[in-house]
């Protein structure tokens, strides 16, 4: 915003320089992993930041095995159900708690705010118990569960906070100039909460492509293992084959849908994870 | 009136019903199933021996070694990680919110931390320590085989746990300090202060609503560590924390019932701490208009 003015050279110059601080410091890792997923097998231990020839060899040991392209498939499966199913129940929920008067609503948030510091290891047990008594173990609906638990809270506060914001009259100035309820609806109300839900969405979506904890516990196969266990569990197509490269090749795979969709929604993201946490 | 009263009140309900009975089921409910097997002598390997103990599993669990050291770690682990992420957090806050130049590129950048999975942001520390792989001794200088010692390792697991959620940090003392009005900032500098003296006679002391949010949620947060421990030592050189412990107990040696027991004592310290910062910062978060309800 504010241009370089009368002699504050030295000042802008610090900003410039810190701003490029701050960007090192961000992707440092992310080229670190890129990099080394493009190194020859044989130059994985050259100690070096950069490849010294480029090669895509991990990359294709990566697909060939099974691990890793079902383990894809179980993440973005079952991060898109869990996504789906907290944003719709938040958003019955967040509904009710902007625009209605019930008792029991401060329970309901503050009973929202505790599970989203609610330990996760702590469950983990009676769920491993519970999940296999059920059937549920090693499915995707025994990770979909806990995943949309744990940020029904976030989705919750972040859509509250959101539909707090909405000028909900306007449904009945558009039914005032005879637009039906659907069309009230459909042109004026959801227009103006999609941004809300959809920011809540990549919150979520981010919390289950993420989680590690459920993940190793509660899967034991390709059946339902997502990236975070399979990455983390990896051994090697062979066992004289060191699986460095391979994770890395792995972890770049599954870290570039994450990098660009940052890139593209940065302001969601951000709205999203101060609006939970501040504006409560 | 008192039934289009009773008519909102039972849709209120009807609509928050399904989140709420989702969040039950999946939370209350193991947790005190998690107390009651805490009682037992339950091991899945010999599920015939089933039997109550009472609180034995208890004390078994706070006379262990294994306990006391994976909850020093933990403590540990949280004090050091908040500490430096407050305050790079609230370097990266004042740059972001007065950066002159780049100052979309750096929120765009700061996400890439948040967004990144632990995993893959542990294993990318990991290979950068590792002494054989790892660019990190050779850039250095150093021949510190990271991994092999208690202090180095514990090192690198904070490390990476700083670089993963200072960003986090920085974007919720983002907000708050968006909501102090410029004009307080500019009286200040008429009034002949410097630049420290209006970042903490003015911006600090209205941000501590924000501040002891941002702790509450990042100490509650890092107390949890689980994942960059697992992938990069897997607790091995005393570094096991105390969510390593219970899964150690619970899914690699089902042993249910002592699980439980460190699942339950898990809960109970956090519920403690969390308390704890409730009445410490509790008047500072119902003074700020931008505190929670």
């Amino acid at each position: 915003m504010k241009k370089p003015g009368n002699g504050n050279t030295i000042e802008y110059l610090f900003w410039v320089a810190s701003s490029l601080v701050t960007v090192f410091y961000a992707v440092l890792p992310v080229i670190w992993i890129v990099s080394l997923s493009l190194k020859r097998p044989a130059d994985l231990n050259d100690r070096r930041f950069f490849p010294v020839e480029v090669s895509f060899d991990n990359y294709r040991a990566v697909f060939a095995d099974i691990q890793f392209p079902s383990a894809l498939w179980n993440s973005a499966g079952i991060g898109l159900i869990a996504t789906l199913l907290a944003v719709v129940l938040a958003t019955f929920a967040a509904y009710a708690i902007v625009r209605l008067r019930f008792p029991g609503k401060n329970t309901l948030l503050a009973g929202a705010l505790a599970i989203a510091m609610f330990p996760g290891v702590a469950i983990i047990g009676p769920l491993f118990e519970l999940w296999r008594l059920l059937g549920l173990f090693d499915t995707w609906a025994g990770l979909i569960l806990p995943y949309m638990t744990f940020t029904l809270p976030l989705a919750i506060w972040t859509l509250s906070a959101f539909f707090r914001e909405i000028p909900w009259d306007l449904d009945k100035a558009a039914r005032v100039d005879g637009a039906t309820p659907f069309q009230a609806f459909r042109y004026v109300l959801a227009p103006l909460a999609a941004p809300g839900m959809f920011t809540s969405a990549i919150l979520v979506f981010i919390f289950a492509w993420n989680d590690f904890l459920f993940a190793a516990s509660l899967t034991s196969t390709n059946a339902a293992r997502t990236v975070p266990a399979a990455i983390a569990f990896f051994t090697g197509i062979s066992q004289y084959e060191q699986p460095t490269g391979s994770i890395a090749a792995a972890s770049v795979v599954v870290t570039v849908p994450i990098v660009i969709m940052v890139l593209l929604f940065q302001r969601h993201i951000v709205a999203g994870l101060t609006a939970g946490a501040v504006k409560g | 009136m008192n039934r289009l009263q009773r008519a909102e009140h039972r849709l209120g309900w009807l609509l928050c019903a399904p989140a709420a009975a989702a969040m039950l089921l999946v939370t209350a409910y193991p947790i005190l199933y998690a107390l009651w097997l805490s009682l037992f002598r339950y091991d899945l390997r010999f599920p015939e021996h089933r039997k109550f103990v009472g609180f034995s599993n208890y004390t078994e669990v706070l006379t262990s070694e294994v306990w006391w050291q994976a909850m020093t770690n933990t403590l540990v682990i949280t004090a050091i990680s908040v500490a430096f992420e407050l305050i790079l957090g609230l370097a990266l806050a004042l740059l972001m919110h007065k950066a002159a130049w780049g100052r979309r590129t750096v929120r765009t950048a700061v996400l890439i931390p948040y967004a990144i999975i632990t995993v893959v942001a542990a294993l990318a520390w990991k290979f950068a320590f590792d002494p054989i792989t790892g660019f990190v001794n050779a850039l250095l200088d150093l021949e510190i085989s990271w991994f092999t010692q208690r202090g180095p390792a514990l090192f690198v697991i904070i490390f990476t746990e700083i670089w993963k959620t200072a960003p986090f940090m920085a974007l919720l003392l983002l907000a708050g300090l968006t909501l102090i009005p410029d004009d307080l900032i500019k009286a200040a500098r008429v009034d002949g202060a410097n630049a420290w003296q209006r970042f903490s006679k003015v911006t600090l002391p209205l941000m501590m609503p924000t501040i002891g949010v941002a702790l509450l949620f990042r100490t509650l947060d890092a107390l949890r560590i689980f994942d960059s421990v697992y992938v990069q030592t897997r607790g091995a050189q005393d570094t096991e924390t105390v969510s390593i412990v219970a899964y150690n107990t619970l899914i690699v040696r089902l042993n249910l019932g002592l699980g439980a027991a460190v699942a339950v004592l898990i809960f109970c310290t956090m519920m403690a701490i969390a308390l704890l910062f409730l009445k410490s910062f509790g008047p500072a978060f119902a003074r700020s208009p931008g505190g929670r309800p």
